[in-house]
């Protein structure tokens, strides 16, 4: 059943899937971290209309699948003109769908800096501007990188699905390699492990990071 | 054909999404119980392979776990129908999360509770059933709830494996009219998110009365 | 009083009772006997094992070594074939029945109002039927004083209100051995009292043994029959309240009560 020769033959294959998989990884995790801010920011934002917009945003993209928001982009967009080549629009879609949870957690870490900081900048006549990127999102970020962390491993087991907007990634290799064989449960077993092997070592890198910022 | 010819094949591809909604949910209730408790056996051997069904889930990917069950596992002499296997593949995975969040709960609660429980002569199951699980499950449910909204989300998946869900439907409508396609899968977000959104606000709401008069 | 009750058979009896955790030595070879009906008052200062010493005889923590008897049977262990083995969860449910507990810091439970903390053991533990449970919590809920909040939730009781609760649900549970481990300690000082007086109330009646480890000396002097002064983890004295606090012998125990004067002076406050 399990055949280890054909195992030792796809697997190189697979690993070189892996660099577009980790590269969409990448490249998303990027875009939702300015994207999550930017929505965080609006969220904060005076005029209500603004803050409810972004609460809106937040909401939906976050009750709504990925899969779907992929095929607006990929099939969707070229209807009104713009044509997406898929790792573009995997990219963007998980870029867009991650931004809604990142805000969430931007906000956190923004409500957890005291009062007292916000208070102490106005004393010393600081900017708003210079409030923000001096005093406030320091403080703010620096609790929130594990959990970052964790969003980054979380986008990493997300990208098979961007297999379905036809971007050959690790999943959509082992897929093609498996109906070209016949051999599924060797291709789709090591593109697991793979994954396995990937998320649980960051994880642990995380891990580690996390007990070391808490240490301080 | 306006907007309502697409209805009644995406009330089609809603219903089955609901359904495997709900029967994954009752399998990764399940399986978060069993596992959260597994975790916190006596036993090692228990703890042991616990983690292990944990670490497998959260580790490797829902829709290649759905792959596997689906391509890989008649391999091994074990076919099953596309809707067990998405129902198996979302309850599994979710139920792994879940045990985690049934795990920290549990021991959120504060010592004391089980000293007094045992200081009332409670059997380890009173204590459990009566004193330690009322107070973890209302601190469960936040989470929960963010879970099963991750679990309508991932039923979008089983369009891959052939099972005409809500996704399926929005594909197949696009193959009529490729022009609408943009149309038609904003429609399909926006049933998605009528079908989120009520699940959160419910949540909200249960974790509401459970918690009022007593904090 | 004290001589008569030596002479009956002890209803708790802790022999060589050691308890480490690691190289940490908390209780180190105690004897002890309690007789039916007395009160012992357990002095001493903090991590002298006075706590523990009630925690091994609620089952909370197993002794490293030595044996306790309650009514003259094993707690923690069986004997099979002459050889002690630890006992079952089984045994130990057994043996409990005897015992009730109030702790420092009430662990009242939250998610029931008052009458279902009270009646909750009473019908699951106990089997009583439901009125008869009812029954007997809301007469020792007034008892208390709190025969007016059946239907509060512990969150919306001051301190010495949810320890009074405390102590009825361990009382509808009719222990002949109550442990009350530093049941004050927790509490603001104005609330002190009313707890106190609910304990001494209780004394008075009393065929139950008591076990109270305080940092109260007068209310230790007033309840107790018998003061045990535990230091480092032995019992360095023992006596009546007028032998312990205005005859003290060992230099540990005077340097205790000198510090209690002194000092922090709940004693003196008073």
């Amino acid at each position: 059943m399990w055949s280890w020769p054909f195992a030792w033959q796809i697997a190189p294959e697979l690993l070189r899937a892996v660099q577009t998989t980790i590269a969409a990884t990448l490249a998303g995790f990027a875009l939702a971290l300015v994207g999550g801010l930017l929505l965080a920011f609006a969220r904060r934002a005076k005029p209500r209309g603004v803050s409810l917009a972004a609460a809106g945003v937040i909401e939906f993209v976050r009750s709504t699948p990925l899969l779907v928001q992929l095929y607006v982009l990929f099939y969707g967009l070229p209807s009104a003109g713009i044509s997406l080549p898929p790792f573009a629009a995997g990219v963007l879609g998980l870029g867009i769908h991650y931004s809604a949870y990142l805000a969430e957690v931007y906000r956190s870490g923004i409500e957890s800096v005291p009062r007292g900081q916000w208070e102490a900048a106005t004393a010393l006549n600081f900017s708003r501007r210079q409030t923000w990127t001096r005093i406030i999102l320091p403080q703010a970020i620096r609790p929130i990188i594990p959990v970052l962390g964790n969003y980054l491993i979380v986008m990493f087991k997300e990208t098979p699905v961007l297999s379905a907007i036809t971007l050959v990634e690790m999943l959509m290799t082992a897929k093609m390699i498996g109906s070209a064989s016949f051999r599924y449960l060797e291709a789709f077993t090591l593109a697991g492990m793979l994954f396995f092997l990937l998320s649980y070592a960051s994880s642990l890198l995380i891990r580690r990071l996390e007990s070391k910022l808490t240490q301080r | 054909m306006s907007l309502f010819d697409l209805f009644p094949s995406l009330a089609k591809g809603a219903a089955l999404t609901v359904e495997v909604t709900v029967l994954s949910a009752l399998v990764a209730f399940a399986a978060s119980f069993l596992a959260g408790f597994g975790r916190l056996s006596r036993r090692k051997s228990v703890r042991a392979l616990t983690a292990v069904y944990v670490e497998v889930f959260r580790g490797t990917s829902l829709l290649v776990q759905l792959f596997w069950l689906y391509y890989a596992l008649p391999l091994l002499g074990v076919e099953l129908p596309p809707l067990a296997a998405g129902v198996i593949a979302l309850g599994l995975n979710h139920g792994a999360y879940g045990s985690e969040v049934v795990r920290s709960a549990v021991l959120a609660v504060p010592r004391g509770q089980t000293e007094a429980a045992i200081a009332l002569n409670m059997t380890p199951w009173q204590r459990m059933r009566r004193v330690i699980l009322p107070q973890a499950f209302v601190m469960m449910i936040p989470s929960f709830g963010n879970l099963l909204i991750e679990l309508l989300k991932g039923t979008s998946l089983i369009s891959l494996i052939t099972l005409a869900d809500l996704t399926f439907q929005g594909m197949v409508l696009r193959t009529f009219d490729a022009s609408r396609t943009f149309e038609i899968f904003a429609l399909v977000l926006v049933v998605y998110f009528a079908l989120a959104y009520p699940l959160t606000l419910g949540m909200r709401g249960l974790e509401r009365r459970l918690t009022a008069g007593r904090v | 009083m004290n001589n008569t009750r030596q002479t009956a058979d002890p209803i708790v009896r802790y022999r060589s009772i050691s308890k480490t955790f690691g190289d940490l030595t908390i209780l180190h070879e105690i004897d002890l006997d309690i007789a039916p009906a007395e009160k012992v008052a357990v002095i001493g200062p903090s991590g002298s094992g006075k706590t523990t010493l009630a925690r091994l005889l609620m089952t909370l923590e197993e002794p490293t070594s030595g044996t306790i008897e309650v009514n003259g049977e094993l707690l923690w262990h069986k004997r099979v074939n002459g050889r002690l083995v630890r006992a079952d969860e089984r045994h130990l449910h057994k043996m409990r029945g005897n015992i009730g507990m109030v702790f420092q810091h009430f662990n009242l439970f939250p998610h029931m109002n008052i009458l279902r903390n009270v009646t909750e053991a009473p019908i699951h533990v106990l089997g009583l039927p439901r009125e008869e449970a009812v029954e007997r919590a809301v007469t020792m809920l007034e008892k208390v004083g709190l025969g007016d909040k059946l239907e509060a939730y512990p969150s919306h009781l001051s301190g010495g209100q949810k320890q009074r609760v405390a102590i009825a649900r361990a009382l509808v549970m009719r222990p002949s051995v109550m442990l009350f481990d530093e049941v004050t300690s927790a509490l603001d000082p104005e609330l002190v009292g009313e707890v106190l007086a609910v304990i001494k109330e209780i004394a008075r009646e009393g065929e139950m043994a008591m076990m109270l480890i305080t940092h109260e000396m007068d209310f230790a002097r007033d309840v107790a029959d018998r003061v045990i002064f535990t230091d480092g983890g032995t019992i360095v004295e023992e006596g009546s309240p007028e032998q312990i606090f205005h005859d003290p012998q060992s230099p540990r125990l005077q340097a205790f009560l000198s510090r209690f004067r002194a000092g922090s002076g709940k004693e003196v406050m008073r």
